[in-house]
This record gives C-alpha cells, sequence and structure tokens, in this order.
C-alpha cells in the first residue's frame, strides 16, 4: 500500500502570460509507516505536490496512484481517496470556523457519515493522540496558542484515522518549543503506521526527523535519498533557498578532517558518534 | 477540482506593450467614452466594429483574446438572467413557444444586444485593469477626480479605496480558493445535495474568510498608520505621471473611432442605401 506518482507535471495559468510550471516530471512513491520530508525554496512546487496526493489536483500529465486507485477526472472515490489522505494546510488555524474545539474536530468525521454516538469516542481519541486534555475541548479554538491551534488542526485532520498524513509547511509561524511539540506528535503519529509526508523548506527539522527526503528545485526532483544522502548532496550542490543547518556543516568539517560523523542535524546523533569517538581515543591512549 | 483558477478579473498583468505604457488618465478617459459610446451605438451590428477595436487594442497590449474574453467569466451569471429576461419578456412578434413561454423577435434582439453590451462593458473594464497597475490606477484615477476637491469631493481617499479593493481581490480569491480546499479535504462536498445543503455547505468557507478579511484589514490599517498615512493629506510621488504625444494621439485615435461607430449606427440605413446605389 502506497502513494505512487509517476512523471507528474502541473502548470498554472495556462492561456495566459503568467503561465508558469509548478511541477515538471516529479517521481516519487510514498510507503505506508514512513517519514517523507519534501523540501524545496518557496516556488518550488511543495505545496502543488500535496495538494496532488490528497486529490485536490488531478494531474495535468503524469500518474498518481493511492493504494492502487488511479486520481483522474474520471474516478469516482475521490472523496474516498481524501479520507485516505488527510491533508493539514499551511496556517491551518486560519480554516477554523467552530466555537469549539470539540466542534472543530468533529467536522470531517461528520463529513464522512461517522455515527453521534461514536464522534465522543472519535473526538477524544483524536484529541488525546495530539496531547490536547479534554478541558480543552469546550475551549474557543481561536483562544488558543499558536501550537495548541496547529494541534487542534491536525487533530481534526487524523480525526478520520487517515493512512497518510501530509502537512504542508507545518513548523511555518511556531515558536520553538511549538515545534518540538509538533514533531514529537508527528513521530508518534508515524510510529502507528501512518506515513507522515511534511512539505517544508525548514532544512533543519526535515534533516532531523526524517526516513527520506525529496529535494524539488524549480518544480524538478533534484535528489531523493536518506538525511545522510540528501545532507551530503546539498553540500555538493547547494539549491537556491535551502539553507544547511550548522549542526550538518559542523559534521562535514570534521568529517574532512577524519572524523566519522552522521551528516544530520540530530544533537543526540553527533553527540553519539562524538561520545564513541572519545572512546576509541582513550582505548589508544591506554 | 478548479475552483477560483482563470479568474482574472481585476487583475494587472505586467508587461511593455505600447498599451501598458499609456499614462492611466488617458486609459481610464478612453475607456469610459468607450463605454459611453457602448451605450450610445449597441445595435447587434455595432458590435462587429466594437470587437474590431477590441482586436485592435488585444494586439496593442499584447494580452491574448482568450484571457480577455475569460475576464468576463465572473459575470456570466449576470450576463445569463440579463439575456434570459429580455428573451422571455419583451413584447413583439412570436418566433417561437417554449410552453408558456414566449420568445418574440425583438426579445431575440433585444436579448443579443443587452448581452453583447454587458460583455463588452465588462472586457473593456478588464483590459483597462490588466494594462495598469493598481498603483497607476489610483495615481490616475486621483489626478482625474482633483478638479472635485474644490467642491469638498475627497478624491485622494476615493482612489485609495478603488486601490486598495482592486488589489486585493486576487488575494481574496486565492485564500477563499485554499479555505476550500481545506475544507473539500476535511469532506466537505460543495458539489452535491440540495441548494440548502450546498448554500450551507459553505458556512465552512465563510466564516474563516470573514475572519481573515478583518485581520487583514486591521494588519492594512496598522501598516498605514504606522506609515503616517493621513487621509487626504498632500503626498509626494515616486513617479510623477506624464502625459505624452502617444497619450494624445491614442485618446485622439479613439475617440475618433467611437464618433465614427455612432455616426455608422446613426445612419446605417443611409449607408445601406448608398452602398446599393
Amino acid at each position: 500500500m502506497s502513494i505512487k506518482i509517476e512523471n507528474l507535471a502541473c502548470a498554472y495559468n495556462i492561456g495566459t502570460p503568467s503561465v508558469y510550471a509548478a511541477l515538471r516530471g516529479v517521481s516519487v512513491t510514498i510507503e505506508r509507516g514512513e517519514w517523507l520530508s519534501v523540501v524545496g525554496h518557496t516556488g518550488s512546487g511543495k505545496s502543488t505536490l500535496a495538494q496532488h496526493l490528497n486529490a485536490l489536483l488531478i494531474p495535468q500529465s503524469g500518474s498518481v496512484e493511492i493504494d492502487g486507485v488511479s486520481v483522474t477526472p474520471k474516478t469516482k472515490s475521490l472523496r474516498n481517496l481524501r479520507k485516505k489522505v488527510g491533508l493539514v494546510f499551511q496556517y491551518p488555524e486560519m480554516q477554523f470556523f467552530s466555537e469549539s474545539v470539540r466542534e472543530e474536530i468533529e467536522f470531517a468525521p461528520l463529513n464522512w457519515g461517522a455515527g453521534k454516538d461514536e464522534l465522543d469516542d472519535i473526538v477524544k481519541d483524536a484529541a488525546a493522540s495530539v496531547g490536547l486534555g479534554e478541558e480543552l475541548l469546550a475551549a474557543n479554538p481561536f483562544s488558543l496558542s499558536g501550537g495548541q491551534k496547529r494541534r487542534v488542526a491536525v487533530a481534526s485532520v487524523i480525526a478520520v484515522k487517515p493512512d497518510y498524513l501530509v502537512l504542508d509547511e507545518p513548523t511555518a509561524g511556531l515558536d520553538a518549543a511549538g515545534i518540538r511539540e509538533l514533531m514529537a506528535l508527528l513521530g508518534r503519529i508515524r510510529a502507528s503506521g501512518v506515513a507522515v509526508v511534511q512539505v517544508t523548506h525548514d532544512l533543519q527539522s526535515a534533516l532531523e526527523h526524517s526516513d527520506r527526503l525529496l529535494v524539488l528545485e524549480e518544480g524538478v526532483s533534484v535528489s531523493e535519498g536518506t538525511i545522510e544522502e540528501t545532507a551530503e548532496f546539498l553540500l555538493k550542490n547547494p539549491v537556491r533557498g535551502l539553507v544547511i543547518p550548522p549542526l550538518v556543516r559542523f559534521a562535514a568539517g570534521l568529517r574532512d578532517k577524519g572524523l566519522n560523523l552522521p551528516l544530520t542535524s540530530e544533537v543526540g546523533a553527533i553527540v553519539k558518534a562524538l561520545e564513541e569517538y572519545r572512546g576509541t581515543l582513550n582505548n589508544e591512549t591506554v | 477540482m478548479k475552483l477560483f483558477s482563470g479568474i482574472s478579473l481585476g487583475q494587472f498583468i505586467p508587461g511593455d506593450s505600447f498599451i501598458h505604457n499609456l499614462d492611466p488618465r488617458c486609459k481610464i478617459i478612453c475607456v469610459f467614452s468607450i463605454i459611453g459610446g457602448l451605450f450610445a451605438a449597441s445595435r447587434v451590428a455595432d458590435f462587429i466594429m466594437w470587437a474590431a477595436l477590441l482586436l485592435v487594442i488585444c494586439g496593442l497590449s499584447r494580452v491574448s483574446v482568450r484571457v480577455v474574453i475569460r475576464s468576463a467569466r465572473p459575470v456570466i451569471f449576470l450576463m445569463l438572467i440579463t439575456v434570459l429576461l429580455n428573451l422571455f419578456l419583451t413584447p413583439g412578434r412570436d418566433m417561437a413557444r417554449i410552453g408558456f413561454l414566449r420568445i418574440t423577435y425583438e426579445g431575440v434582439y433585444l436579448a443579443s444586444e443587452m448581452g453583447l453590451r454587458l460583455f463588452f462593458l465588462v472586457v473593456f473594464a478588464s483590459m483597462l485593469m490588466m494594462t495598469t497597475s493598481p498603483m497607476s490606477f489610483s495615481d490616475g484615477t486621483e489626478r482625474l477626480l482633483s478638479p472635485l476637491a474644490v467642491v469638498g469631493f475627497p478624491a485622494s481617499e476615493m482612489a485609495m479605496m478603488m486601490t486598495i479593493a482592486l488589489r486585493f481581490i486576487p488575494t481574496l480569491l486565492e485564500e477563499t480558493d485554499r479555505i476550500l480546499k481545506a475544507q473539500i479535504s476535511r469532506g466537505v462536498d460543495f458539489e452535491s445535495g440540495g441548494l440548502l445543503k450546498r448554500a450551507r455547505s459553505f458556512i465552512p468557507v465563510l466564516i474563516p474568510l470573514f475572519i481573515l478579511v478583518f485581520q487583514r484589514a486591521e494588519n492594512l490599517a496598522v501598516a498605514m498608520e504606522s506609515r503616517c498615512y493621513v487621509p487626504g493629506r498632500k503626498r509626494a510621488r515616486l513617479s510623477a505621471l506624464k502625459w505624452s504625444r502617444a497619450d494624445t494621439l491614442t485618446l485622439a485615435a479613439v475617440i475618433a473611432v467611437i464618433t465614427a461607430i455612432i455616426v455608422i449606427d446613426r445612419n446605417i440605413d443611409s449607408i445601406l442605401h448608398l452602398i446599393s446605389l
């Protein structure tokens, strides 16, 4: 079970002087239970790709297949596909309209025909899985903090139990604590078997948490691989708008001096590698 | 799903054409003259000449005819209503009957005339907006309305309000599209069910949109205030408007064409009689 994208191309404003190609032949496969980060500069086609994953956009050329079902203008089950692939838009709190967190979370399940008797359990489960206490269910979503609002938005999407969760710039507008909370939450969601697709230009968080990264530049996929492979690629081939985190530069610098450090922005992994190196040095001294 | 893509009403298309480079005052006067002309000469046959004028302007502005025609899409419903009302409610000689509805020859003529007039009104106005940036449109309007300041007319405030409204049309369409898509991905079905169900399904779109509009308005007000905007106060301009010979010639040419169309319209019978001789 996976989302398969082959040679996907998409252009906007076709037939106008401002026509531009957002995607030009992108191919990628997303397996359930993995964390894929799609990184690229503003206008690289990330958000367009995200909307194809959720069947909000239909391929103009190339193909998108969600769990074996092709997304075409004639596909009758587009709503079912959208239930499988939850999409959290950038600044999702701007789409709130309910007077309570409970109503906001139960909105999607109700749209997909959840019964009144099961709603309470669905809302409580979704709220608990994003770390929202029951006391917040009656609160007005507009009165919450930025991090809490973002968690309500995620809860309102995962309440229908999607198999894939796509998030467009999920860290935008959050402070450091909010980002940490959100990444921990996404880690838990991924651990439950749901694929997490993080669309971002925040290389720091992508190089810390993902299983794989897809790098887009001007609508073209220029690299696809693990954190290590992507960091190596970006060090050799800088991509406009993507700033390599200082920790990765630090690790790459020490690598050049002969220390075999992992190219990641995860502090723990670097510290562990340095401790192992210290152990080796101590043994050699003894 | 195609939502608001392709809507080009009020959108400026940057370019470096002859029309783009004209003084905004010239373009505004030309378009208002054309609109006046459309009311003065709107026989169905006259629209061939109005279409020819539109094609010439499209060519000089390097904006594709398709894009200009597409700009009438947002008012297509209004055009349809106008055409249908005229088609079925105009008295005259019977042409056809559909149940209790009666179509007359006069109705067909009037419906075509009204539909075409509305269409040309919209596309000529769109042409102005497509080739004039909001800032220069605002400058042009302000300068044209400035003589009215002596009778207390708030010309600069009016121009600023128009600029802001025009500037935010594409932004709000984009935001609406985003909210619609977000609610579709949360399972809202805008395409099925009865009229009431469909209308109700737009509540989750309208509420966030209103909130967003008010937030944007507040941010804009703060931004303007922090940059010392005082209504009515005289301000220096980064680029002063300059009326050139090309503007005078263009205005003269447009007025000549409009006059010619009106003269032809008024004397079409005599002209046809002369041709037949």
